[in-house]
């Protein structure tokens, strides 16, 4: 579904990634792990097309496509989903017009009939329960004023709605309370299915409990440097992440 | 450095010998020599002028004006279309000005819920109210309004009468061979207890340069509460300076929401007195521009008693070459203790020709008061759109529906539905995108 090939990405000119190579299967759960700094909110920007970065070289095919020549927009409506660290609030913007008009556009890139006012809020209801969101929070402007749990949660009905075949979730765990963190991963846990996939970007063990990964990888300056399975995201969590900045050093070397 | 440089009195020169002194009343024509008297010693301002430095409507005035003199009544004006809807959705009782003279004949003015006379009509205590609120000394425009109209109107509207339908004003505008100078003049006393909503439009009825040039002057006595809007949309040819001045008693209020979306140069002069206490002015304004469109607002409020309020939200959006100026002056009196006086200026630039110039002016002499004010001028946000766009919705959708949201603030002002969904369908035009 999605490979990622020698993939290099700077920013105002600092090399970020350098050389990220990555295959995803459908129905695959994969999850991104790193210390502070190596890369792993990057690789989630850079797929989802945030245009600060400057991929200098590599690529990325989705689903046969070459994501990098696509517009945010257009990843979105291929059905790449990225859940940001920071959602972002937009005072003004009703939470419910936005996300109507970004499904039917969606659909009429999929050339799907758009939903009329009915069938779109008989399907925010469907989803709503999915992540234990209040529909008051939806009928404010997006985001505005919400708690950082509100905010994640939002992320995850937004991505329930949008039905994408890639999620990216980015530390969509910081900041979460242990209660948050449970709604949060059964949401994504029930989106899964042997069609989609899902990218679990996570300074910390702790979200990994919840959402269970196929494959963990480390990602140490802009490198995937370890691959593993979920064992290694446990003994990530023992030993922290010097041992694996030794290992690199050692070979380095 | 003498005061010449700051005055241009050619222009003044002009503007005199096109309108001769005219009879009638002696009040008037003792406020007129009064106006003659502030243009023939001041003239206009110049960019030299403190108040006009980003706004140099004297030179555009006198580059693009040839004839200073005022264009005749157009005819058969009740078969123009241009409004049309908009004035049928509204339902309101309609004040027509014809080149800037009312139109008796076109307007509404039924039994019992308001009167509408001509100043030449007035009794001697009723003529001696016009020009004291907006005083010809105050601005050289002004005095140039005073000098320059022929007829005005005054609008009373009695003691305890609450009208449910909104006035709408509607100036009719065309120059010809006569000139291209129009001076509407209005005078609106609102009676005790009293409650309307104005609202203002101006029909240009063809892209001809028009210079119009406004006084309205607002009485609103104890616990009247009226709302003024004002809607801009002219065409590049346009240039208009508009005085407003109003006079607030105990416990009224009066709410100004003033849109600017087409013109060639607009200079909005707004000025509230709250000159007694509980009473409150609250001052909107939306400005739209592009093209090389400049729109000036220049707001005025001062805290002369106890325990009054003002609020303002001015906001802009700027495409093109086109320059946006705020400048918002907030008096408090020593006397004004518990004032509560809020401003804002927002401003998102949408090209790296356009420019903002906002300046807050506060001058509070009360220790115990709330007084804040704040103006930002940035782009759109980046951060915001990526975030829309990563859901799918495309830049152009994404970038309209923040630049709505972002005008919406001064939209929601307005509580008269249809003129409402009017304003908004035009900010949608104007903004594109399907959302």
């Amino acid at each position: 579904m999605l490979s990622i090939k020698n993939l290099h990405a700077s920013v105002e000119g600092t090399a970020i990634l350098n050389g990220i190579n990555l295959e995803i299967k459908p129905g695959e759960v994969h999850a991104i792990m790193g210390p502070n700094g190596s890369g792993k909110s990057t690789l989630a920007s850079v797929l989802a097309g945030r245009e600060e970065y400057e991929v200098t070289a590599g690529e990325v095919t989705f689903k046969g496509k070459d994501l990098l020549d696509l517009s945010p927009e257009d990843r979105a409506r291929e059905g790449v989903f990225l859940a940001f660290q920071y959602p972002v609030e937009i005072p003004g913007v009703s939470s419910t017009n936005f996300l109507r008009t970004a499904v039917n556009q969606v659909r009429e890139y999929r050339g799907q009939e758009p939903l009329d006012a009915v069938k779109f809020l008989s399907l925010m209801k469907e989803k709503m329960k999915l992540v234990e969101i209040d529909q008051k929070l939806l009928s404010r402007a997006l985001n505005e004023g919400f708690s950082g749990g509100e905010k994640k949660k939002n992320e995850i009905f937004q991505m329930a709605v949008l039905e994408p075949t890639l999620s990216i979730l980015d530390e969509t765990d910081s900041g979460l309370d242990i209660d948050a963190l449970k709604v949060v991963a059964n949401g994504v846990n029930q989106l899964k299915s042997k069609d989609n996939a899902t990218i679990v970007v996570t300074h910390y063990q702790r979200l990994l409990d919840y959402i269970v990964p196929d494959y963990v990888h480390v990602l140490f300056n802009g490198r995937i440097v370890k691959s593993g399975t979920k064992a290694l995201a446990l003994e990530l969590e023992e030993k922290g992440y010097d041992w694996i900045k030794d290992e690199v050093a050692g070979t380095a070397v | 450095m003498t005061l010449s440089l700051k005055k241009d009195h050619k222009l003044a020169d002009l503007f005199l010998q096109a309108k001769p002194e005219s009879a009638g009343p002696k009040f008037f024509s003792d406020l007129k020599s009064k106006a003659r008297l502030v243009l023939e010693e001041v003239g206009f301002p110049t960019v030299k002028a403190e108040e006009y430095k980003y706004t140099n409507i004297s030179k555009k005035i006198a580059d693009s004006i040839e004839n200073p003199g005022s264009p005749s009544p157009i005819s058969n004006l009740e078969k123009v279309e241009a409004l049309r809807d908009l004035l049928d959705s509204i339902d309101g009782y309609q004040i027509i000005t014809n080149n800037g003279i009312p139109e008796e004949a076109l307007s509404d003015s039924p039994e019992g819920l308001f009167g509408l006379h001509h100043f030449t009509d007035l009794d001697a205590s009723a003529i001696q109210e016009i020009g004291q609120i907006e005083k010809p000394e105050n601005d050289a425009f002004s005095a140039l309004n005073t000098f320059s109209f022929s007829q005005g109107l005054r609008i009373d509207i009695p003691d305890g009468k609450i009208l449910k339908k909104p006035l709408v004003m509607v100036h009719y505008v065309r120059a010809d061979e006569n000139g291209a100078c129009v001076y509407p003049r209005i005078f609106i006393n609102a009676g005790k207890n009293s409650q309307a909503s104005v609202i203002e439009l101006t029909v240009f009825l063809n892209d001809e340069t028009v210079f119009v040039n406004s006084v309205s002057e607002w009485a609103v006595a104890e616990n009247a509460h009226i709302r003024h809007y004002k809607l801009q949309d002219g065409n590049k040819n346009t240039l208009e300076v508009h005085n407003t001045g109003a006079n607030i008693h105990k416990d009224a209020t009066l709410t100004s929401v003033v849109l600017s979306l087409e013109a060639g140069m607009i200079r909005n002069n707004l000025s509230i007195d709250l000159n007694a206490s509980n009473c409150e002015g609250n001052m909107y304004g939306l400005y739209l521009l592009n093209g090389k469109t400049h729109v000036d607002n220049h707001t005025n409020v001062d805290h002369t008693q106890p325990h009054s309020q003002s609020n303002e939200l001015y906001k802009g959006i700027l495409a093109d070459h086109s320059r946006g100026v705020f400048n918002g002056k907030i008096f408090v009196r020593q006397i004004a203790q518990k004032t509560n006086a809020f401003q804002q200026n927002n401003n998102i630039l949408l090209s790296e020709d356009a420019t903002v110039n906002t300046k807050p002016q506060l001058e509070i002499w009360a220790d115990d008061v709330k007084c804040s004010h704040g103006c930002t001028t940035g782009q759109l946000d980046e951060e915001a759109l990526f975030y829309m766009r990563a859901r799918g919705m495309s830049k152009e959708s994404a970038r309209a529906l923040l630049l709505y949201a972002f005008a919406g603030e001064v939209l929601e002002k307005i509580s008269i539905e249809p003129f409402k969904k009017y304003c908004e369908k035009l900010v949608h035009e104007r903004l594109g995108g399907s959302y």
